[in-house]
């Protein structure tokens, strides 16, 4: 990014923020929305993990020991729901809250009171999906893809779930559309398209995904809905409908939606690997072209989570190419982020860690997804825990280590303070170890055939199981190191300068660190 | 995108409305949930929440129209809401794509399955071998036991006639509030609102008289598709009809200048929008 400030903020006469609690409530300020939402996805992501916890220690023997299988199924269904739309979501959305309008020159988001309310109907929302744990009949249990008719089975946990899901789609589609307008109409002059920091163009096309898909996700929820209460029957076959059907709705939204999940980390990746690499980033425009490639094929591959559910061979055939072909896009990203770091000058500090991290752990991922996407071949592994492998792969060491970096990599802009870097490597070393002695074993388990969202299994999966446990457990007491740090650095520590970074480049870094309450009220002129 | 000027972008103080949003949201929705599983209190938790949206509706567009007015928003501000208000209502375009999607879907490859075609020839000699209905229908299982068909005369193209005239009235507003021409304004969009509800008034006639030929949400796919479709076109005509409807209070109390009326144009693009979709509802629900 050759973007270059010729002149910083120099205007600092404006109001601060108001007092107290009611600061937080009705703030308008990107800063703070930023903030609220990190925090908010912080403890949801513990939430998240108790729940994943449950789930290891019930599978680290065969047999049934802690809890029930009901139970067990409930766990499962949170703790996807939570970690997506509770933990990776809201962490995006407080990263572009934070970094949009500070990347491209902008003295806020584009519409702040909306950006408010986008923010505060999510701690609304998961109260409503978490007190479903203590309904009659349990939370929801059949999976977080909520497929009929076995989620219709659900108890009095229904309704509240499916309005739980409105809500948090009508808090993406409001950021989403915060986002695209703070983009389109609040860069700085000069700040051209193709001279946006990558982060800024990932974030741009993934809020184009969310306002496609979390209608589409609205609506499938919706039909759930009216078949269970007011007795349509789009998907019971006795009434001419197909519970098939609610799958195609489902993944229509949902593979899109799995980009939505990994599309803001790419643009975190390339906006740390040239910094700690003191190069310009590889190959920016091919960068952004791949980009939208991935986000307009992401819309014609929904069916490859649905090769065994009995579609016409075309099909089979169409979804197989069709996924065959993201992995084009993907890996021009890739071979870019290696290029980018060939023959740089390269320091390790923790967030160029993560990235790296995430390069080659999010590859793995990537390719037990090619192997998924062949149609014979899934087959044999939907259903098992290959499926749980590779999806864990692509977003704990994927979109969850590309957001870490992101925070270490912005953290000291903040606050004002150097975090601990010594911590920070051990952060990142002992999550490294524990992520991988908690995921890989699953690609042997699902080979072998063990199926996934059970409690119970044969003997023989015992010893990969009690790996993947320990792995489990060794990952989230990693986690608490982190909340360590960030409490650290943000009550003091070593100062950092405006630049925090040598190698950095961009807007963000010609303000202070921290940055004054609001930034840009006179925008900078790009050269 | 054209680039508009540049002064200092308007950044709201703090804002009590969202919070109250929310809770509204919540008791709305968490209200209705309850009142699903039968609970007594689930609907009087709706009715509070509610009438709280309205509240805040009220207060939170309330400051906006003051801003307006007052001149703070200018066209840097102006394009942010424009961005806004047009990729809201792409999102309710593909909210309706969802269901047009069941409707295609249940027309082209599950009805034809379940009547044996392609793959589907095991299901129907074994489970249905004397299902034969093709479209409309209520499935295999005749459920609601109705084989009404909605017939695309005389009501839905009346109310064809009467969105497309809808259209033209808004338009006619939009040209005069261009030329300030404030009498004309006044009757155009006083024109529009009684064409939407007069649309509304007709799809219940409608649906009156489907209720009266046994046809409900419950009669099988034909059922489902045909009042979920029609029943969220109608909720946006009538939300889109109220929108006019504050437009023309507004227009009534003197707002709106030539150069400045983007809550109208936005309320007319919504317009617009529905009337869009029901024409793809009279194609698609009602001719084909
Ligand atoms: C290289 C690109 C990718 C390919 C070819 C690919 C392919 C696949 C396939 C074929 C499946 C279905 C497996 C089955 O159920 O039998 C699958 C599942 C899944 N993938 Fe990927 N994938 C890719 C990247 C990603 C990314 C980037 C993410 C998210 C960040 C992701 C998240 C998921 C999830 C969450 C599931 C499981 C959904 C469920 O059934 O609960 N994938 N993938
Ligand atoms: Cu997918």
């Amino acid at each position: 990014m050759n973007a270059y400030a010729t002149h910083a903020d120099d205007h600092h006469d404006h109001h601060g923020p108001a007092p107290g609690l009611m600061r937080w409530v009705t703030t308008t300020n990107h800063k703070d929305i930023g903030t609220l939402y990190l925090w908010f996805a912080f403890i949801m992501f513990f939430i998240g993990g108790f729940m994943a916890l449950i789930i290891r220690t019930e599978l680290f023997q065969p047999g049934l020991q802690i809890v029930d299988p009901h139970f067990f199924n409930q766990m499962t269904t949170l703790h996807a729901l939570v970690m997506i739309f509770g933990v990776i979501m809201p962490a995006f959305v407080g990263l572009a809250n934070w970094m949009l309008p500070m990347m491209v020159g902008a003295p806020d988001m584009a519409l702040p009171r909306m950006n408010n309310w986008s923010f505060w109907i999510l701690p609304f929302g998961f109260a409503m999906m978490l007190s479903t744990l203590f309904m009659e009949g349990g939370a929801p249990a059949a999976g977080w893809t909520l497929y009929p008719p076995l989620s219709l089975q659900t108890g009095d946990a229904l309704p509240f779930i499916i309005f739980s899901i409105h809500l948090l789609g009508i808090s993406s589609i409001m950021g989403a559309i915060n986002i695209i307008a703070t983009i389109m109409n609040l860069r700085a002059p000069g700040m051209t398209f193709m001279k946006m920091p990558l982060f800024v163009w990932t974030w741009f096309i993934t809020a184009y995904l969310l306002i496609a898909v979390m209608p589409v996700l609205a609506g499938a929820v919706t039909m759930l809905l009216t078949d269970k209460f007011f007795g349509t029957s789009f998907f019971d076959a006795a009434g001419g409908g197909d519970p098939v059907m609610f799958q195609h709705i489902f993944w229509f939204f949902g593979h899109p939606e799995v980009y939505i999940l990994i599309l803001p980390s790419f643009g975190l990746v390339s906006e740390i690997i040239p910094t700690f690499s003191r190069k310009r980033l590889f190959g920016y425009s091919s960068m952004v072209y791949a980009t939208a490639s991935i986000a307009f094929l992401s819309f014609i591959v929904w069916a490859h989570h649905m090769f065994t559910v009995g579609m016409p061979l075309i099909g089979e055939l169409f979804f197989m190419f069709s996924t065959m072909l993201i992995a084009v896009p993907t890996g021009v990203k890739v071979f870019n982020w290696v290029s980018t770091m060939w023959r740089g000058s390269l320091t390790f500090e923790t967030p160029m860690l993560f990235a790296l991290g995430f390069v080659v752990m999010f590859t793995i991922g990537g390719f037990s997804g090619l192997m998924l996407a062949m149609t014979p071949i899934d087959f044999q592994y939907h259903d098992t825990y290959f499926v749980v492998a590779h999806f864990h792969y692509v977003l704990v060491p994927g979109a969850v280590f590309g957001i870490i970096g992101g925070v270490y990599y912005w953290l000291p802009k903040w606050t004002g303070n150097r975090y601990n870097e010594g911590l920070g490597k051990w952060h990142f070393w002992l999550s490294t170890i524990f992520v991988n002695i908690l995921f890989f074993p699953m690609h042997f388990l699902g080979l072998a055939g063990m199926p996934r969202r059970i409690p119970d299994y044969a003997v023989q999966f015992t010893d990969f199981n009690q790996i993947a446990t320990i792995g489990a457990f060794g990952f989230g007491f990693s986690q608490i190191l982190f909340l360590i740090l960030v409490v650290k650095c943000i009550r003091g520590g070593e100062k950092a300068t405006d630049r925090v970074w040598e190698g950095a480049r961009g807007l963000e870094w010609t303000l202070s660190s921290p940055p004054p309450y609001h930034t840009f009220s006179v925008q900078p002129v790009i050269k | 995108m054209a680039e508009v000027a540049r002064g200092h972008y308007f950044v709201p103080e703090a804002a009590k409305w969202p919070i109250v949003g929310s809770i509204a949201l919540t008791l709305i929705m968490g209200g209705f949930a309850a009142y699903l599983n039968g609970s007594a209190l689930g609907s009087k938790f709706s009715i509070v929440g509610f009438i709280l949206l309205v509240v805040m509706l009220f207060g939170w567009f309330g400051t906006v129209i003051r801003e307006s007015e007052s001149g703070t928003y200018q066209p840097w501000e102006d394009m942010s809401f424009r961005l806004g208000m047009s990729w809201f209502i792409f999102s309710e375009v593909m909210f309706f794509a969802v269901f047009f999607g069941a409707l295609y879907y249940a027309r082209v490859l599950s009805v034809p399955w379940l009547l044996g075609e392609g793959t589907g020839i095991e299901t129907h000699l074994q489970l249905w071998n004397t299902y034969s209905e093709i479209w409309p229908t209520n499935g295999p299982g005749d459920l609601g036991e109705s084989d009404f068909h909605m017939g695309w005369w005389p009501l839905p193209f009346l109310n064809t006639i009467i969105l497309l005239s809808s259209g033209v009235t808004v338009t006619w507003a939009h040209h005069a509030i261009k030329v300030n021409h404030r009498a004309q304004i006044i009757i155009g969009l006083f024109l529009t609102v009684a064409l939407g509800f007069l649309f509304v008034y007709l799809q219940g006639v409608e649906y009156i008289e489907a209720f009266h030929a046994g046809m409900t949400l419950s009669s099988g796919i034909y059922g489902s598709t045909f009042f979920m479709l029609t029943g969220f076109h109608g909720m946006h005509v009538t939300l889109g009809a109220i929108m006019l409807t504050v437009m023309l209070f507004r227009a009534i109390r003197g707002h709106f200048t030539p150069e400045r009326h983007f809550a109208f144009e936005a309320a007319a693009w919504y317009w617009h929008f529905v009337d869009v979709v029901w024409l793809g509802l009279f194609i698609f629900v009602y001719i084909l």
